[in-house]
Parts: C-alpha cells; structure tokens; sequence
C-alpha cells in the first residue's frame, strides 16, 4: 500500500521527505512571497521548510493570500 | 479637525478601508482603491491552487497599501485562529481582520467563538480587529478581551441595507475605548457618511463598490462621503425637533 499525506485536502502519495522539496514539486520556493505552510495544524515558518520531514499521514495547508473582503 | 486616528499605533488618515473581491476585473479594482483614497484593504487567506500558481496580491498591492488579512469563511475559533497565523507567515503583518462566522445563511458573528479566539489571538500578539455584531454589550467584551478596534456590522455582509440600527452604532461609538469601524452592509455613499456621522472612526466596505455599476466612481464617492460624515461630526449637528423653527427673522414681516 502507498504511503500518503493530505495536501490541501487531496490525498497523494508521499514522495519526497522534505516540505521544501514537495513545496517544489507545487511551484513553490522557498524564496515565494505571500505563500505559508501549515503542518498538521501548525506554522511552519518559511526558514524551517528543508529541515521539514514528512510522514505518512502528515496533513498540509499550503496558502497565498487572495481577492477578499 | 480630527484628521486622522490610531489603530495600535498605527496612523491612518483614510476613513475607508476597501476590500478586493468581486470587481468586474483586476484593473478595476486597482483604479477603485487608488479612487478610494483608502490605505488599508483586505485580502483573504486561501489554499493555493495545486494545478498552477497564480499572481499574487502581495506583488500587486503589498508595496502600496497595508494588507489586512481577513480569516472569511471560518466558522471554529480554532480554524480562525490557525487561519491567522498562516496569514501573519504569509503576509508578516500581526493584524487581522477576525472573522468567526455563526450562521452560513446571514453570516452574522458566532460572538463566543469570536471572544475566544480574539483572547487567544492577542495573547499571541496579534492585532485583532474582529467583525462582530451591532450589541455594545459584545462590542465591549472584545475590546476587554484586547482588541485594537471593533468592526460592528451595519447589516448583513453585502446586502447593501446600509446601518439597521443606528442607534446600537451611536451607542457604541460613544462608550467604545477603542476604534469602531462600521463593516459590512454598506450600499451606497449616504450609509457610508452616517457611520462617521454616528461616530464611527471609518467603514470597512467591498460589494458596495465591487458591484457598483461604475466601480471606479462609487469608490471616489465612498471617499467623499467618509470625509463628509466626519466633518459633519466635527461641525456638530444640530439637535432634532419635532416642531418647525422658523429660519427667516420674524419681524419686519410686510402688513404688520
């Protein structure tokens, strides 16, 4: 059986083993303005992204700023 | 003349703070705000698509406008308060516009779900102006609870009714220790002037000027209206009365 993570929701298999390195895989650098990353309810702060390891499981909110009220 | 306020320090001169959804387009929208004359506007935090990444708001408005943050949409303290901290990674400002929402329907504020995340919010550093209801009693809970303002809602968000109660808005205004910025239900100029009229340090609007027919002129409009309801206010009204007072003098009058 493949292991998975939650991305926004959707299942998927589990890849990589650093958020940086699944934040790739999305378009997303560490360098990216205005993009933060919850990891099973908490902030993980842009710094903490390479040494972020991944677990089958593991729940992740990727987020950006949009139109809003 | 009061020209300007404070929220957490902070000084601002504009009376509006305009938020960015529903325009008819992006350029719209970026001519609206600069016609607005508002220095605050607000975003949404939302997941990012997986399929591509889209322009970002911080690239088109983050360098000229103070981008409030909004946490729409959730309806737990618990999401409310995650939602704000994703906001504060991904924006670095400490302020949030607080939403917690009670009912999917009228989208009016779940009031202790409010309180609580705003404790938890503040005790985190935050700078917590929630989106509540027009009770002064509510009202002045969070602002014991430590919000930086208060954002009492004049009638549902985006239904255009205007201020419901004006007197629940005067009340506030008059006991509130902290700022009161009407939020939501503003439809044209006139509803945006009897805020400050009543009090109000400024209005919190969108829809009013999104949907307009002509965005880019309501927007100018909405910015005269706000400066016009707080010179009122520094002018001071006349008091009501229920008879007429005649404004012609009374002597001199031709066939005495």
């Amino acid at each position: 059986m493949t292991q998975q993570i939650q991305v926004n929701g959707q299942p998927e298999s589990l890849a990589t083993f650093t958020l940086e390195a699944l934040l790739r895989t999305k378009g997303v650098t560490p360098g990216a303005k205005g993009v933060a990353v919850a990891l099973n309810g908490q902030v993980v702060p842009a710094g903490r992204w390479p040494e972020t390891h991944l677990s089958p499981g593991d729940e992740l909110e990727i987020v950006r700023p949009f139109s809003g009220g | 003349m009061t020209d300007h306020f404070e929220i957490a320090g902070r000084r601002l001169n504009s009376r509006l703070f305009i938020g960015t959804a529903g325009y008819p387009n992006r350029q719209v929208m970026l001519d609206a705000i600069t016609a607005s004359g508002a220095e605050v506007v607000t975003v949404s935090i939302r997941r990012i698509s997986l399929e591509g990444y889209a322009e970002s708001m911080v690239d088109m408005l983050g360098s000229d406008y103070v981008l409030l943050p909004n946490t729409a949409g959730c309806s737990t303290a618990r999401e409310a308060v995650l939602t704000a901290k994703l906001a504060r990674e991904a924006l670095q400002t400490n302020w949030i516009k607080l939403e917690v929402i009670g009912d999917r329907e009228t989208l009016h504020p779940d009031v202790i779900e409010l309180l609580r995340a705003t404790e938890e919010l503040v005790t985190d550093g935050f700078t917590v102006l929630p989106y509540c209801n027009d009770d002064p009693v509510s009202c002045r809970k969070l602002a014991d609870a430590g919000a930086a303002a208060v954002m009492p809602l004049g009638s549902p968000i985006g239904s255009g009714m205007g201020i419901a109660n004006p007197h629940a808005i005067e009340l506030i205004c008059a006991r509130s220790p902290v700022p009161v910025i009407l939020d939501a239900g503003i439809g044209t100029a006139s509803d945006a002037t009897l805020a400050l009229e009543l009090g109000c340090s400024a209005v919190l609007l969108n829809t009013a000027v999104a949907k307009a027919r002509d965005p880019r002129r309501m927007a100018a409009a909405m910015r005269s209206a706000v400066e016009a309801g707080l010179a009122a206010r520094e002018a001071g009204r006349i008091p009501k009365r229920t008879y007429a007072e005649p404004s012609s003098p009374q002597l001199g009058l031709i066939g005495t």
